[in-house]
């Protein structure tokens, strides 16, 4: 029997009075984004946000809590921008989309840095025992596309040297369920032929560090058949999570079929980047229509996430998106 | 196909116009907001406050005229309002065309917001919704007055689609009210329109769909009405030669801030529509010198001769201080007039603009 768990990767949009607060706080520049050592009243904004945001998962019903990742200025990029070891460069385009962020240049050895596994404590205290926390980082092989080299000085050990620091945070955490690694470059800017395993090997580097459930979250349409093969046998993950909105959602099921699947899995359902919510028994449908598009006995876990992060939505679209996936679940029981 | 340009571009040269040549000066639309205005736009929303939606309206005229009259003042040959009454590009018509809700702000990075809106039905045209401000900028200035529109493209592509199969089809239906749109401009006396796709820059790929939707915008508008796109800083090399399928009168290039590097891009096939060329960097909060500027000007001469050259900022100055913004128009007209005068003269090698006299 397939557990379905709804839950997301978080990285939700600040809440509209926060979205003041802490422009008012910190600015608007490139300068005044967050550093990782931001002084009290910036902390106490974040606090509260923080606990907004795990009362909207609390009281949506999902299965797994985010902390949500308000702090997180420079998106998946941010446990490098916050890093002692990066400086911050030019602001450049986060994929395809109308956002930006600080690129990280990486200066020197990426040491421990405890900031995503401090913010996890805090999510802990405040969720109480109340639902299982998961925990969020970038995939190791887009956080090293999406950052510039200037230590390493060869890509494969700077992959490598991003895996050892993520996995290094991931030993910090606090006790969690699940683990999403978010791995929008695997789509959008594959490895090429030949380095598919490069990639897997530093994904499962990451996902060795942790009991917990490892979700490898892909979005932004397909993988390609051949990498789709390399992460679900070599990347260590329980489940492969897979953009069922974005492009061509047959080819993700061809892949399926043709290469088989992780034990678990995770479908991108719910659109991050429009704001029509989806109907809960449409959802529900989606899964029970994937699922059965393969051929094998049935998957251990499904997770029902959206197909992005959630901050590309204003606040109040993001609650109904959080919603819908757990009204979804709730079908499907 | 290119419209046809040299039908329409002498009606704006000025009667008591200096130089035989002339190259139109113009400003791709918007201008620093007096700091006032800003805090009037915040005050309507105060309820403390007395201060009410009348009271804006008159600050907004009072802003119009002063834009309008600082953009005469420093020489342009052609005028805008400085887009005093707009917000924000995209919000601004969203707020007019029936289809659109907002729901809030949305990041675009750091603590930078849009209020990006949703296309959440069929969108149609209820009210006009540029021809008032038309009419009075047009009431209040000597020289003719050019409208900016954010284009179909840019209007349907940074808002979330909830309502239409695809995007392109929003935009297509986008495209349909824009038409409307600039026929009541027309009747209204408006003679030179130009559409703002910035959102073009950065899906080069979608050249076809800007193109498609280019048509219905013109579709039944006189040649005497000069049609202008201008597309902010971006790749060029990957929409053209395909600009010189789109029909339009004129083409507003951003290289300024790119040292010119892209002039050879359109040198080869022949540029069809005339070019608008930004001559000072609207990113950069230094004036330039005239001398300068004469030198930037002379790139735009390795692309089209003369009567084939419009000349204006790389884009909206909106957010330098305004007396940059004044001092950048008023050189930049200083060395058009410089220009014109060399070009009289035969001091300029049209053959090889850049070479030393």
């Amino acid at each position: 029997m397939t557990e379905r768990v709804a839950a997301t990767p978080g990285l939700y949009p600040l809440p509209d009075w926060a979205k003041e607060t802490l422009s008012d706080l910190k600015g608007h520049q490139k300068g005044d984004l967050l550093s990782g050592d931001e002084s009290e009243a910036i902390v106490e904004q974040y606090d509260e946000v923080r606990a907004e945001y795990v009362d909207d998962q609390l009281d949506a019903g999902l299965d797994r809590v985010v902390e949500g990742q308000g702090r997180w200025d420079d998106m998946i990029a941010h446990p490098l921008t916050v890093h002692e070891s990066v400086e911050t460069g030019g602001i450049v385009r986060y994929y395809d989309n109308n956002n930006f962020y600080r690129d990280p240049r990486v200066v020197d050895d990426l040491d421990f840095s405890g900031d995503v596994a401090a913010e996890l404590e805090s999510a802990v205290e405040l969720i109480d025992g109340d639902a299982p926390l998961a925990a969020t980082l970038p995939g190791p092989y887009s956080l090293a596309q999406l950052a510039t080299d200037e230590h390493y000085g060869d890509e494969a050990a700077f992959q490598a040297a991003i895996a050892e620091f993520l996995a290094g945070e991931v030993e910090a955490f606090p006790a969690h369920e699940t683990l999403f690694l978010v791995e929008p470059s695997l789509v959008t800017n594959p490895p090429a032929e030949g380095e598919e395993s490069a990639a897997t090997d530093a994904i499962a580097t990451v996902a060795d560090a942790t009991d917990a459930e490892v979700v490898v979250q892909t979005a932004y349409g397909a993988l390609d058949e051949k990498l789709y093969a390399h992460l679900v046998d070599e990347a260590g993950a329980d489940a492969l999570g897979l953009d069922l909105v974005a492009g061509d959602r047959d080819d993700t099921v061809y892949n399926v079929q043709e290469f088989g699947a992780t034990d678990s899995l995770a479908l991108g359902l719910v659109d991050g980047q429009n704001t029509l919510v989806e109907e809960p028994e449409t959802l529900a449908e989606r899964v029970e229509w994937f699922e059965s598009q393969v051929p094998a006995e049935g998957f251990e876990t499904t997770y029902l996430t959206p197909n992005t992060e959630l901050f590309y939505l204003p606040a109040n679209k993001y609650r109904a998106k959080l919603n819908a996936l757990a009204a979804a679940a709730e079908v499907l029981e | 196909m290119v419209r046809n340009p040299s039908a329409n571009r002498e009606q704006f040269r000025p009667h008591d116009h200096p130089n035989e040549s002339f190259l139109l000066t113009t400003v791709v639309g918007s201008y620093p907001k007096p700091k006032w205005l800003n805090r009037a736009d915040e005050l309507v929303d105060d309820p403390e406050s007395k201060f009410d939606d009348g009271d804006l309206e008159e600050a907004h005229d009072d802003a119009c005229r002063l834009i309008t009259h600082e953009h005469e003042r420093a020489g342009l040959d052609t005028v805008v309002d400085g887009e005093m009454r707009r917000n924000e590009m995209v919000e601004f018509f969203a707020e007019r065309i029936d289809g659109y809700e907002f729901n809030g702000p949305v990041k675009v990075w750091g603590h930078n917001y849009f209020d990006k809106p949703s296309v959440v039905e069929d969108v149609t045209y209820d009210e006009p919704w540029l021809v008032d401000e038309f009419e009075f900028t047009s009431n209040v200035s000597e020289r003719p007055v050019k409208v900016p529109i954010t284009g179909p493209y840019t209007l349907g592509f940074w808002a979330f689609n909830e309502a239409y199969p695809s995007t392109e089809d929003l935009v297509y239906d986008l495209a349909d009210l824009v038409n409307e749109e600039v026929e009541k401009l027309v009747e209204a006396g408006a003679r030179y329109i130009q559409i703002d796709e910035p959102a073009l820059a950065t899906t080069p790929e979608d050249h076809a769909i800007v193109g498609e939707a280019l048509e219905r915008i013109v579709s039944g508008i006189d040649e005497e009405i000069r049609i202008g796109l201008h597309v902010c800083y971006g790749d060029y090399s990957r929409i053209y030669p395909e600009i010189n399928d789109y029909p339009i009168d004129e083409f507003d290039v951003e290289l300024c801030n790119g040292d010119y590097e892209q002039i050879p891009t359109f040198t080869e096939p022949e540029f069809e529509p005339d070019l608008a060329l930004g001559v000072v960097d609207a990113h950069t909060a230094e004036v330039e010198p005239v001398e300068e500027i004469k030198a930037n000007i002379r790139q735009g001469l390795r692309v089209v001769p003369p009567e084939k050259l419009t000349i204006s900022p790389d884009c909206g100055l909106k957010l330098l201080p305004r007396e940059i913004a004044y001092g950048k128009t008023e050189n930049m007209v200083t060395a058009v007039r410089e220009i014109e005068a060399e070009i009289d003269a035969g001091e300029i090698d049209l053959e090889n603009p850049l070479a030393d006299d």
